[in-house]
């Protein structure tokens, strides 16, 4: 039976991993290669990292980063931030990544997501939607780090990134982001049975409890985590022998 | 010497596929190559591939290494990758697009529209993450990893070979189908041992030491 996944987020600024609260606050959380590794060994589903304060000033530091772990640690990577052309998937992908993530450079320009599918393959187009609730039942997406509203309203957009070609959609609550309150689970709910690729939960994990829930309630197919696992709160195999326990098929190593 | 050469014709996870290699066997020379030359005096191939079949066969064709590829696989190690795996059949739904024709049979889309999992969620298409993989012939690519192992698959098309014994793995989504093949000196996988940690370092291993 296919697995649901956990996946670690390393969120990187210049070369580094951090972690925020709401977007805003960095904290140094460590090493990439070095964290990549342990999650490696943990267990890690895959590893997602998102280059937050992306610029063509530091684009040559990720691409450095993915280069070391992609020769050291054999499970999917998908790398986000600051991914404006067709051009960036391909640089990115030559330097190991197997999943690309558009954010913001989605909503601008829809049609990269489209160009970028059709040159690639779906399997490696990731859209990450940054959602905020704006009325029961109704999500607004947010771009920019969550800065800048889009008046789209977030099942819609998931909808219309499926037809254009997305392989996958990494749905990230920015109510809950940093909070440790749990999933949107109404969130990640609607996209999840709105659309027929898979639904990455995010935003809010607080305990182990959550990341069942975001499988369970919130039928997403993978859950991102960050700040439980880097601050040793809990082991990627802790999650997953904890989640398996109620019944979700985990790849226990 | 050990040459191993991972077929570059524009389309693939290339690097990654020659990491793995290239980490499970570090004395073997590993190159990533779309020359005829290199592809000539391998000892042994990888076709990777990835995207959309018809794009892949097409890259293939144009690249000029694939008349190369053909007569290495009448005698040489082969061993193909996900795209790769699907092109060494005869024909893809995908495009209707011409494989190239060294296994009988065809390559489908998965059809789970309105179907539902055990846990009441909708099957995704593309089957995307780790699924178990059922040993259901012995191979001497197997070896040393355990039944039912998980390997790591990205995909929205899949085999269906016309003869049966060329299946050796199977896995279930949705319904049970073929995610490895082999005949004679040929080994293929719909899934990722490039992205599938130990389970797939090993049958990199095995590929490297495998003497059909």
């Amino acid at each position: 039976m296919l697995a649901k996944r956990i996946i670690p987020c390393l969120d990187v600024t210049d070369g580094r991993v951090v972690k925020g609260v709401n977007f805003t606050e960095l904290r140094d959380a460590g090493d990439p290669v070095e964290i990549a590794r342990r999650y490696d060994e943990q267990g890690a589903d895959e590893l997602t990292f998102l280059d937050i304060t992306a610029t063509s000033d530091n684009r040559g530091l990720i691409l450095h980063i993915i280069e070391a772990v992609a020769s050291q640690v054999f499970i999917p990577l998908t790398v986000g931030g600051g991914v404006r052309e067709v051009a960036d998937v391909r640089r990115l992908l030559n330097a190991g990544a197997d999943k690309v993530s558009m954010n913001s450079s989605a909503v601008a320009n829809p049609q990269l997501v489209y160009d970028a599918a059709h040159k690639h393959g779906s399997q490696c187009i990731v859209v990450a939607i940054d959602a905020k609730q704006v009325a029961p039942g109704k999500w607004e997406v947010f771009t920019h780090g969550g800065r800048k509203a889009t008046g789209l309203d977030a099942i819609e957009w998931a909808k219309k990134m499926e037809q254009l070609g997305a392989g996958e959609i990494l749905l990230t609550s920015m109510d809950r982001d940093g909070t440790k309150s749990g999933f949107d689970l109404g969130l990640t709910r609607g996209v999840s049975d709105a659309i027929s690729i898979p639904v990455i939960a995010s935003g809010g994990v607080g305990g182990l409890q959550d990341l069942a829930d975001g499988i369970k309630l919130g039928k997403a197919d993978a859950v991102l985590a960050a700040s439980i696992f880097h601050y040793g709160q809990h082991t990627v195999q802790e999650a997953k022998q904890f989640m398996a326990q109620q019944g979700i098929p985990m790849r226990l190593a | 010497m050990n040459k191993i050469v991972v077929v570059d014709y524009g389309m693939g996870n290339l690097r990654s596929v020659a990491q793995a290699l290239r980490a499970v066997a570090p004395e073997a020379d590993v190159v990533i190559s779309g020359e005829v030359a290199d592809i000539e005096s391998a000892d042994r191939i990888v076709l990777p591939g990835q995207g959309a079949m018809p794009d892949c066969m097409r890259s293939l064709r144009e690249s000029g290494v694939q008349d190369a590829l053909l007569a290495a696989s009448r005698s040489k190690p082969l061993m193909g990758v996900c795209i790769g795996e699907q092109m060494l059949f005869e024909r893809s739904e995908e495009g209707h697009a011409a494989g190239l024709g060294l296994l009988p049979g065809e390559v489908v889309r998965f059809q789970l529209d309105g179907m539902l999992q055990e846990d009441g969620s909708r099957f995704k298409v593309p089957q995307m993450g780790w699924n178990q993989v059922q040993q259901s012939a012995a191979h001497p690519m197997w070896q040393d990893i355990p039944d039912n192992s998980y390997f790591y698959f990205v995909h929205s098309y899949f085999a269906r070979p016309s003869v049966a014994e060329h299946t050796v793995g199977v896995t279930v989504y949705g319904a049970p189908f073929s995610c490895a093949v082999a005949r004679d000196n040929i080994f293929a996988t719909q899934f990722h041992p490039e992205k599938s940690a130990a389970a797939g370092l090993q049958l990199y291993k095995n590929f490297v030491h495998w003497s059909p």
